[in-house]
């Protein structure tokens, strides 16, 4: 019979509370490493927000505001970048594909961005993945929509639904362009991301409201919104009558957009066409790295991560206060088998590989369920978490953080068996051999 | 070796808290001696075959064992020398309740040396005993599984595996009819003159007291 025999014959006499100590340490095992997955999702989610986008050029101001404005839809619109310069850009040989951001209209408090199509074939988020429709089509004609997910499922919005712009971003929106409503056609799978909550038209779409909108109440400046068709004379009246009438084809292409995005045909060049961009004599424009400021825009909103972190370190607090509990349970129950084990000679090394070797497979065995549970979980969770929230959770070993957490839990079980053992053999022989009523 | 004192108390007291249980100016057993200790219920008896094994220590006076004084020894020194010379029958056995009969018995044999090196394998000499004492067709049996007159019996074999020098056996016979109870105390001096060991017998049966060398009354007379 060796040590070992004698270890796992004494836990599974004790079966019941063994298997409830594993199974509680185990849920705390899990718990940590959910939150500390929830933890690295969050800063990868966000800072995968715009991916494979090589840079965001927008009109001069700081790298954060660009990236607050162009991608995240916050904060007003001062300045655009004129459609000659987006051009020239455009039709730089380093540049693969461009999209270009037109803001300023909103829908119900929903953000209205006018672009291309290209914006569904390079736009990508997180790992690569592409934007998708979940019904519907891109955009067509001048006054079709391609609706964020959120969007069409909180304003209960179908394909075929007749939308109105107003003017201005926020919910109490200033002047409706009743006059022209556009028509959805199509409605994007939900990403997680901003998009998720923006009303795409087309550049011509916002265009032709506001040529609408200038003739029709005048030239009136509001917040929120600083069009480049404001800033036309009325000398579109021509334009608009003709699109009254439906007559002739009428010029819409837009005078400036608000930021566009850039890919570049080698990653490797970005940083030059940055350079190039940010010191242009011309007009005065800034183009950004997005993998960089949504870095330094994390770091800014980073107060999550660091709640996120305290409440990782207080479940493992918890988790080890449980085991503790746990083990002080285990070895009062084994206290007259140790006690019986010394009156037949076992030193304090055979009692204490005893314990340690029963702590060692108990919080072993806990390390391994609590992460099998995990994974398990969120096998399970993950369609329906990239349905409701639109994060697709990636499915990877555990993070060197992780491990050394895992660690801790692992050192502090031994440790911690250890102490109530030592006390055990500690008290009188006598106090283990009696049976206590 | 007969005639030598394996057993010696001196100036003992022991109380359990304040109230005092034993107090003996001197008690001494020789070696190869059969000692039978009689007395009424909660007189001390197990309270001084635990302070001739150690288990408890005296509030004051000395312990000596084979010319040891148990009191100048560490816990683990005093561990390793019961485990090495004596054999104890526990009035509540202390049989560990998740190991098989044959396990319980041959325990000591695994943590001293000194009696596995009187054994050339283990498993046989267990057998033997448990033969002896009626046991042989429980051996595999775990001993929560056993009446309690059987649990007596696996208790008194793991005593007297790997002969000790001193065999305390405290109530063996208390769970036993009176024809097992016989056959015990007919194997339990068997083994103690094969082995020269010195036996300290505790019981309320006085009939058992004439064929001991000696018997001892606590709370009482010495005879
Ligand atoms: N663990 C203990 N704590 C406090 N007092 C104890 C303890 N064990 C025994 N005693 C007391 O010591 C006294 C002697 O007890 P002991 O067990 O030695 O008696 P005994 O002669 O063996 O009795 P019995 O024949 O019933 O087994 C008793 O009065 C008892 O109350
Ligand atoms: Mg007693």
């Amino acid at each position: 019979m060796s040590p070992y025999s004698l270890s796992v014959k004494s836990m599974k006499h004790r079966m019941g509370s063994v298997v409830i100590t594993v199974a509680s340490l185990a849920l705390g095992v899990a718990l940590l490493l959910g939150v500390e997955r929830i933890r690295n999702e969050a800063r990868y989610g966000f800072t995968n927000t715009i991916s494979e986008t090589d840079l965001i050029v927008g009109a001069r101001s700081g790298s954060v505001s660009l990236l607050l404005t162009s991608i995240f839809h916050i904060g007003n619109v001062t300045d655009n970048v004129s459609w000659e310069t987006y051009q020239k850009i455009k039709t730089n040989p380093q540049v693969a594909w461009t999209i270009p951001i037109s803001l300023g209209d909103s829908h119900k408090g929903y953000t209205v961005l006018g672009t291309n199509n290209g914006y569904f074939k390079h736009y990508k988020y997180g790992q690569k993945r592409m934007l998708a429709l979940a019904e519907g089509e891109v955009l067509a004609d001048t006054y079709d929509a391609v609706l964020g997910a959120e969007v069409a499922e909180s304003l209960g919005y179908s394909i075929g639904q007749q939308i109105v712009l107003a003017h201005g971003s926020g919910e109490l929106s200033f002047v409706e362009h009743t006059e022209n409503p556009f028509t959805v056609v199509g409605v994007l799978k939900r990403t997680g991301t901003p998009i998720d909550q923006t009303v795409h038209v087309s550049l011509e779409g916002i265009e032709a409201i506001h040529l609408d909108f200038n003739n029709g109440e005048g030239h009136v400046h509001h917040a929120g919104c600083n069009h480049a068709s404001h800033q036309k004379e009325a000398s579109s009246i021509d334009a608009f009558d003709a699109l009254l009438a439906g007559e002739e084809e009428v010029d819409l292409t837009p005078s400036e957009v608000t930021a566009f995005l850039v890919g570049m045909k080698s990653r490797s060049d970005a940083v030059m066409l940055q350079r190039a961009i940010n010191v242009h004599d011309g007009e005065a424009l800034t183009a950004v790295l997005p993998g960089v400021a949504l870095t330094e825009l994390w770091q800014v909103v980073g107060v999550v991560e660091n709640i996120l972190f305290v409440v990782s370190i207080l479940v493992l607090f918890v988790s080890l206060a449980s085991m503790f509990g746990a083990l002080m349970m285990s070895i009062k129950e084994r206290r007259r088998e140790i006690a019986i084990l010394r009156s037949v000679g076992a030193r304090p090394r055979h009692i204490v590989s005893l314990v340690l070797g029963e702590a060692m497979l108990v919080t072993l065995s806990a390390i391994v369920l609590g992460a099998v549970l995990l994974y398990a979980a969120l096998f399970a969770l993950r369609p329906l978490i990239q349905e409701r929230v639109g994060m697709w959770i990636e499915i990877t070993p555990p993070t060197s953080t992780e491990w050394t957490m895992l660690g801790i839990i692992f050192c502090s079980g031994v440790v911690i068996a250890l102490l109530p053992a030592w006390r055990c053999y500690r008290s009188s022989l006598s106090d283990g051999l009696t049976i206590k009523l | 070796m007969k005639g030598e004192i394996a057993v010696q108390l001196n100036n003992l007291r022991f109380a359990w808290e304040q109230e005092v249980v034993l107090e003996l100016d001197r008690f001494e057993v020789r070696q190869g001696e059969k000692l039978f200790v009689g007395g009424p219920s909660g007189s001390g008896k197990s309270s001084l075959l635990s302070l001739l094994s150690g288990v408890a220590q005296p509030t004051s006076g000395s312990v000596e064992l084979l010319g040891k004084n148990l009191s100048s020894m560490s816990d683990s020194q005093r561990d390793v020398f019961r485990a090495d010379h004596v054999g104890y029958i526990f009035q509540m056995f202390n049989l560990i309740p998740f190991l098989s009969v044959l396990e319980n018995v041959t325990l000591p044999l695994r943590f001293s040396n000194r009696r596995s090196a009187r054994v050339s394998d283990a498993k046989a000499e267990g057998l033997r005993l448990l033969r002896h004492l009626g046991m042989e067709k429980f051996i595999e049996r775990r001993v929560i599984d056993l009446s309690v007159g059987q649990q007596q019996r696996v208790a008194a074999a793991r005593a007297l595996i790997g002969g000790p020098e001193i065999v305390l056996a405290d109530e063996p016979t208390s769970a036993l009819d009176e024809t097992n109870s016989r056959a015990f105390v007919d194997l339990l001096f068997q083994q103690c003159e094969d082995t020269g060991a010195t036996l300290i017998f505790v019981s309320h049966d006085s009939i058992l007291a004439e064929r001991f060398d000696r018997s001892y009354l606590l709370g009482g007379e010495e005879s």
